[in-house]
C-alpha cells in the first residue's frame, strides 16, 4: 500500500529543507562546517528532558501566535500585529499579577481574562477600521503594534519598574505559570502551564474553524467576501469578530510568555514572536494542527541556536534566517509545487 | 516659535531617512507591488554604510560617508531583488514575501556583522558635519529654519524628490510605471513590458530605501545595530497617509518627524512637558489611523497594487 502524503505538508517539507539550505549554504560560506552546526543546533533542542522541555516552552507562545495569524489568514486578514497584540496582553497580565492579591489559580484566571480582554480590543480596532471603513488591516495593525509599545513602555516604567528602567519588576511566584511539579519532572525546565492552555486553544480553534458554523462563514469571506455577502452572510461583523479573536489569541500569547517563559516584561521593544507567528502560520498552511507542528519546529530552532553557537561559534542569527527564508520559500511555494508537478510527471513517464 | 526653532534640525534629521524610504515605496507601489519590506530594506542599507565607511573609515577619513551611503542604494537594490523575484516572476503573495524580506533582513545583516567584525553593532567614528547654507541662511526666519544646520544628505534627498516627482508625472517613464499600478493588463496591450517595469519599481524602492537606512546612520544614528526602529514601516504608513503622491508624502513624514521629535525633547522643553509623553509618542500613529479612516472613501491607491500580473489572465 502507498502511503499518501498531503500535498500542503509536501511543500511545508520543501520549505524547511529550502531555509535549512541556505542556512547550510550561508554557515559553509563563513567557514564554519554545516553539519557539525545543524547537529549541535537539533542537539541543543532535544539532547535532554530538559532541553525538549525548554524546547515545548519556547513553542508556546508560538503555537499562540500563530494560531492568532493563521486564524485571521482564514478570513482573508493579514494580523502583522500579533506582537503588539501579544505585548498588550502581557502588559495586562503583568500588571495585574504585580497589583493584586489572590490565591494563584484564581489570579491566573483573572491575568487569563485581562490578557484576553486586551488583546481583544488589539484586533478589535483593526477589525472594525477595515468593515466600516475599508481600511486595510496590514497598516491598522502596524499603527497598533506602535500604540502597544508605548503604551507598555510609559504604563510599566511609571508604576511597574524593577531596579532596572528597561523592565517591569519580576512577578512573584503566585502570578506565574510555573509549576514545582513541571519543573521537577523537566529536570527544572521554563515549561509551564501555558503549553497546556496552547494546547487547549489548538483544539478549540479547529473546532471553530472546522466544525462550527462561524468557521465555515469566516472560511467563506477569506475565499469571497463577496460571494458571502450575496449569500447572505454578514461579512462585516465576521470580519470584526475573527480579528477580535485573533488578537485575544495573541493577547494570551504575551500571558504565556510574560507569565510563563520570561516572567518580567522588557519594555522597548516589540516581542518578535507575533512577527514568528507569521511564518509558524504560513509553514503550517493554517491548520490548528500545521500550527502545532510547525510552532515546535521553530521552538526548536530557537532553542537549539544558542547551543549552536556555543559548540561550534556560528552565530545564532542563522536561526532566524532560515526562519525568514522558510517564510520566503512559502510565499514562492509555486515554485515548490512546480517542481513536484516536474517530478511526479516524469515518474509517471517511466 | 522658538521652540520650532529649537526643534526643527532635529525633526528634519528624522524625516529625511522616512521621506526616501517612503518616495521608494511609492515607486514599488506605483508600478503595482506592494512592499511592506521597507524596513528590511533599510537595515540593509545601513549595514551596507557601516560596513562599508567600517572599512574605509581609517584611510579616507570623512570622506568614507559617501561611498559608504553609495554602497547602501546597491545593497539595498540587490536585496530588493528577492521581493521582485517574488512577487513579480513568482507570483507569489506580495505581503508575506515583503514581510519574509523583513526577517531575513535583520537576522543576515547582524549574521554578517558578526563574522565580519565580531560583533553585531558596527559603529562609525566620524558622522556627516551639519552646515550653514551660505546667503540663504542669513534670510530672516526661513534661513534659520531651512537653511541653517543643514546635512548634505537633506538636499540631495529633496533633489531626489524634485526628480521623483518630474519623472512619474511629466515622462513617458513615468506614466508607464503608473500605468503597470493602475491597470497592467491595458498597459501590457499598449506595449509595455509590466514585468520588466515592475522588476524597476521595486528595485528603485531598494535603492531609496537602503539609502534612507544609510542616511539614519551618518547623520543622527551613528551605529548599525541590525534594527531600524520601526522607521521602514512608519514609511509605509506616511505612504498610505500621503496618498501615493510625492509631495502627500514630503507633508507625512514631516508630520511624523515633528510629532516624533516634539514627544523626543518633550522632557526638557516646558511648553511641551505638560503633555503625558505617552499621548505625544502615540499621537503620529493614531493621527494615521483616523487620516485613513478620513480617506478611505477616496483611496489613490494604485488599482492593480498587490494584484500579481498573469498576461493570459484577463
Amino acid at each position: 500500500m502507498k502511503i499518501r502524503i498531503p500535498h500542503q505538508l509536501k511543500l511545508a517539507l520543501m520549505a524547511i529543507a529550502f531555509g535549512l539550505l541556505i542556512g547550510a549554504l550561508l554557515i559553509l560560506f563563513t567557514g564554519y562546517n554545516p553539519f557539525a552546526a545543524y547537529t549541535a543546533l537539533f542537539q541543543g533542542g532535544l539532547m535532554s528532558i530538559r532541553r525538549i522541555a525548554n524546547t515545548l516552552a519556547n513553542s508556546t507562545t508560538l503555537i499562540l501566535t500563530g494560531l492568532s495569524v493563521a486564524f485571521a489568514f482564514r478570513t482573508g486578514l493579514f494580523n502583522i500585529g500579533a506582537s503588539g497584540q501579544m505585548l498588550i496582553g502581557g502588559m495586562v497580565a503583568t500588571v495585574l499579577g504585580l497589583s493584586l492579591d489572590l490565591p494563584k489559580p484564581l489570579l491566573l484566571t483573572v491575568m487569563l481574562v485581562g490578557a484576553a480582554a486586551a488583546g481583544a480590543l488589539w484586533g478589535f480596532i483593526p477589525g472594525i477600521l477595515k468593515a466600516r471603513f475599508n481600511v486595510h488591516e496590514v497598516v491598522a495593525t502596524i499603527m497598533m503594534n506602535f500604540v502597544a509599545l508605548w503604551t507598555t513602555y510609559y504604563t510599566i516604567q511609571n508604576y511597574f519598574t524593577a531596579e532596572q528602567e528597561t523592565q517591569s519588576a519580576t512577578l512573584p511566584s503566585g502570578a506565574s505559570l510555573q509549576v514545582d511539579w513541571l519543573r521537577q519532572i523537566t529536570d527544572r525546565s521554563f515549561l509551564n502551564l501555558g503549553l497546556f492552555l496552547a494546547l487547549i486553544l489548538v483544539v478549540i480553534i479547529g473546532v471553530i474553524i472546522n466544525k462550527s458554523v462561524l468557521g465555515y462563514e469566516l472560511k467563506a469571506a477569506g475565499y469571497n467576501r463577496f460571494a458571502s455577502e450575496y449569500a447572505g452572510m454578514n461579512v462585516n461583523r465576521n470580519i470584526v469578530l475573527s480579528m477580535v479573536i485573533a488578537g485575544m489569541l495573541a493577547g494570551i500569547a504575551g500571558f504565556t510568555y510574560y507569565a510563563g517563559y520570561s516572567s518580567h516584561l522588557e519594555i522597548g521593544k516589540l516581542p518578535t514572536q507575533g512577527f514568528d507567528g507569521i511564518a509558524v502560520a504560513l509553514l503550517g498552511a493554517n491548520t490548528p494542527i500545521g500550527v502545532l507542528l510547525s510552532a515546535v519546529f521553530f521552538g526548536l530552532l530557537l532553542n537549539g541556536k544558542g547551543f549552536m553557537q556555543s559548540v561550534t561559534g556560528v552565530p545564532p542569527e542563522i536561526g532566524d534566517i532560515i526562519i525568514g527564508v522558510i517564510i520566503y520559500g512559502s510565499a514562492t511555494s509555486v515554485l515548490f509545487d512546480r517542481l513536484l508537478t516536474y517530478f511526479q510527471r516524469g515518474r509517471n513517464k517511466k | 516659535m522658538n521652540t520650532i526653532v529649537q526643534i526643527f534640525p532635529y525633526a528634519v534629521a528624522y524625516t529625511i531617512p522616512l521621506l526616501i524610504t517612503s518616495l521608494g515605496g511609492l515607486f514599488s507601489e506605483r508600478s503595482g507591488v506592494v512592499n511592506i519590506g521597507l524596513e528590511g530594506l533599510m537595515v540593509v542599507g545601513s549595514f551596507f554604510t557601516a560596513l562599508v565607511i567600517n572599512f574605509l573609515e581609517p584611510t579616507m577619513g570623512a570622506n568614507a560617508i559617501w561611498f559608504g551611503l553609495l554602497a547602501a542604494m546597491i545593497g539595498g537594490a540587490l536585496f530588493s531583488m528577492l521581493h521582485a523575484i517574488a512577487s513579480v516572476s513568482l507570483h507569489a503573495n506580495q505581503v508575506i514575501s515583503g514581510t519574509a524580506i523583513n526577517m531575513i533582513a535583520t537576522a543576515v545583516t547582524v549574521f554578517f556583522a558578526r563574522n565580519l567584525l565580531g560583533s553585531g553593532n558596527i559603529q562609525i567614528i566620524n558622522t556627516l558635519s551639519r552646515f550653514n547654507v551660505p546667503l540663504l541662511s542669513r534670510i530672516p526666519i526661513i534661513g534659520p529654519l531651512f537653511f541653517t544646520n543643514t546635512y548634505a544628505t537633506t538636499w540631495f534627498v529633496l533633489a531626489i524628490l524634485g526628480a521623483a516627482y518630474f519623472v512619474l508625472y511629466y515622462t513617458p517613464s513615468g506614466l508607464r510605471l503608473r500605468s503597470c499600478g493602475e491597470h497592467p493588463h491595458a498597459a501590457d496591450a499598449a506595449g509595455i513590458n509590466v514585468q520588466r517595469t515592475r522588476y524597476i519599481g521595486v528595485g528603485l524602492s531598494g535603492t531609496f530605501a537602503g539609502l534612507g537606512g544609510g542616511v539614519m546612520i551618518v547623520t543622527y544614528s551613528g551605529q548599525f545595530n541590525g534594527s531600524v526602529a520601526g522607521l521602514g514601516f512608519l514609511a509605509l504608513a506616511s505612504l498610505i497617509f500621503g496618498q501615493w503622491k510625492p509631495l502627500g508624502i514630503l507633508g507625512a513624514t514631516l508630520f511624523f518627524g515633528f510629532a516624533t521629535t516634539m514627544a523626543n525633547v518633550s522632557q526638557v522643553i516646558p511648553s511641551l512637558a505638560v503633555i503625558p509623553p505617552v499621548l505625544l509618542k502615540t499621537f503620529p500613529y493614531v493621527a494615521t489611523l483616523i487620516a485613513l479612516i478620513i480617506f478611505s472613501r477616496s483611496s489613490q491607491a494604485p488599482k492593480a497594487v498587490g494584484e500579481p500580473f498573469v498576461k493570459d489572465k484577463r
